[in-house]
């Protein structure tokens, strides 16, 4: 696995993954989008029920965005590895779009059905937690200029927050829920309709390729940025 | 332990003697509760409703206050270098400042808090449970706020990255906490106070080596 890992390989790979990944995610996000339009309006919550095509995919891509930085930043920090770091540092705008997208999609979505944008559920309130979380994490980057100790502070400040996030995730549902139950994932099967549910995977499906072709982009740009950096460096000797 | 206790009442002194932060962050508490009803306004069975919630929040931003020095002035004249290489390992060395930081702001906060609660009129079956809870919490801000001050480290306006770092991360405690003040008005179970409980004291435990290792790796080269 870490064979892969020097940044030329990498560069290497990615570019010949990428087109595909990139190709996956626009057909998964074009068929899924087809059917999430042509799904039956539902008999409770009319049209208003394809915003969760577009929101819970969001909401999963934005907690694996987390775990991935998290995973990195581990990785990151016991094996000193660049790349980790690359790899965790590139996720999280990208977890911080897809957290703000599920928290928007949500908010317009609670309008026709709550009745209000913002209610204080638990599932809300722990989504916008997150979003602060990848904040914080962005801005302790940027606030320290360099580059290795910036990326083990915040590979730390990750690490920190993935082992606090279960607990965050349970005091703010101990707080205060309004939000529906788990209903895709049970012991006695879906609790949604098959119409409903592929265009869900599908959309899920595309989602999660869109953020790993947009982590790729993410990571080469970055690799290269450094590599011009050293070279402008070198050639002014 | 002789130098973990060396270096906990070295830093009691610092931070209760001129120019030290324990009488601030106290005065700050204070000041955040005085200006409450000026937003809110005076209404006194509203006040009563809030005020256990307020105190809370006032109490963890004070604490915060202190957090970006609790290493940063120790690094700056080197005497962070120093203790790095004395007898004690680094992660006593948070511990000893967690706990110089908590008996200078947390203590205080919640020994103060009674008398501030009351000019909230909050009812009196909750006045034991608000200092109780704030007894409890306030060493878990110290704690977790101890990764933030030693993540901030080197940042020279750590103080303002510092709350973006650690609120969120704070929230079970502030969510317990005055959730337990709440169950204690309404004579529910009191389930809150124990999560509080087991929360501050896990952070207590595991933030030591956390801290330990954002210094290290900011003392390192």
């Amino acid at each position: 696995m870490f064979g892969w890992a020097n940044p030329k390989r990498f560069m290497e790979l990615s570019g010949a993954v990428l087109p595909w990944v990139a190709g996956a995610a626009g057909l998964f996000l074009i068929v899924g989008l087809y059917l999430s339009v042509t799904a039956p309006p539902d008999y409770q919550q009319g049209d208003s029920v394809r915003i969760m095509f577009v929101h819970v995919p969001a909401a999963w891509i934005s907690m694996m965005a987390y775990g991935w930085m998290a995973l990195a930043s581990a990785i990151g920090l016991i094996n000193r590895h660049p790349l980790a770091d690359v790899a965790a540092k590139e996720a999280a705008p990208l977890g911080t779009l897809f957290t703000a997208l599920a928290l928007i999609t949500g908010s317009l979505w609670g309008r026709p059905m709550w009745g209000t944008y913002w209610v204080w559920d638990a599932r809300l309130t722990s989504f916008l937690l997150l979003l602060f979380l990848y904040f914080g994490y962005m801005a302790l980057w940027n606030a320290i200029e360099d580059e290795t100790r910036a990326a083990r502070a915040a590979a730390i400040l990750a690490l920190v927050g993935a082992v606090n996030l279960p607990i965050i995730e349970f005091s703010v549902d101990w707080w205060s829920t309004l939000h529906q139950g788990e209903s895709i994932v049970r012991v006695n099967g879906p609790l949604i309709a098959p119409v409903f549910l592929w265009p869900l995977f599908l959309m899920a499906a595309g989602y999660t390729t869109l953020f790993f072709a947009l982590l790729l982009v993410r990571m080469r740009t970055e690799i290269l940025a450094r590599r011009s950096r050293t070279l402008i460096l070198q050639a002014d000797g | 332990m002789n130098s973990f206790w060396a270096l906990l009442v070295r830093d009691i002194r610092l931070a209760t003697r001129a120019g030290g932060s324990a009488m601030l962050a106290l005065a700050f508490f204070a000041a955040v509760l005085i200006f409450v009803p000026f937003a809110i306004g005076s209404n006194s069975r509203l006040l009563a409703e809030v005020g256990a919630g307020v105190v809370w929040i006032a109490a963890v931003l004070a604490a915060l206050l202190a957090l970006d020095r609790l290493f940063q002035a120790d690094f700056e004249d080197g005497s962070l270098d120093l203790l790095a290489l004395g007898p004690l390992s680094l992660e006593a060395i948070v511990a000893a400042k967690i706990a110089a930081h908590w008996l200078t702001t947390g203590l205080p906060l919640t020994i103060l808090s009674p008398l501030l609660a009351l000019l909230f009129d909050i009812p009196s079956p909750a006045f034991p449970a608000l200092v109780v809870s704030l007894a409890v919490g306030t060493p878990a801000v110290s704690a977790i706020g101890s990764i933030g001050g030693a993540l901030t480290l080197t940042v020279r306006r750590g103080g303002l990255i510092l709350p973006l770092l650690i609120l969120p991360l704070l929230s079970p405690v502030v969510i317990f906490g005055a959730g337990a003040v709440l169950s204690a008005e309404t004579g529910l179970a009191n389930g809150a106070f124990w999560l509080l409980a087991a929360f501050s004291m896990g952070a207590v435990v595991l933030s030591p080596f956390a801290g330990a290792a954002a210094a290290r790796l900011n003392l390192s080269g």
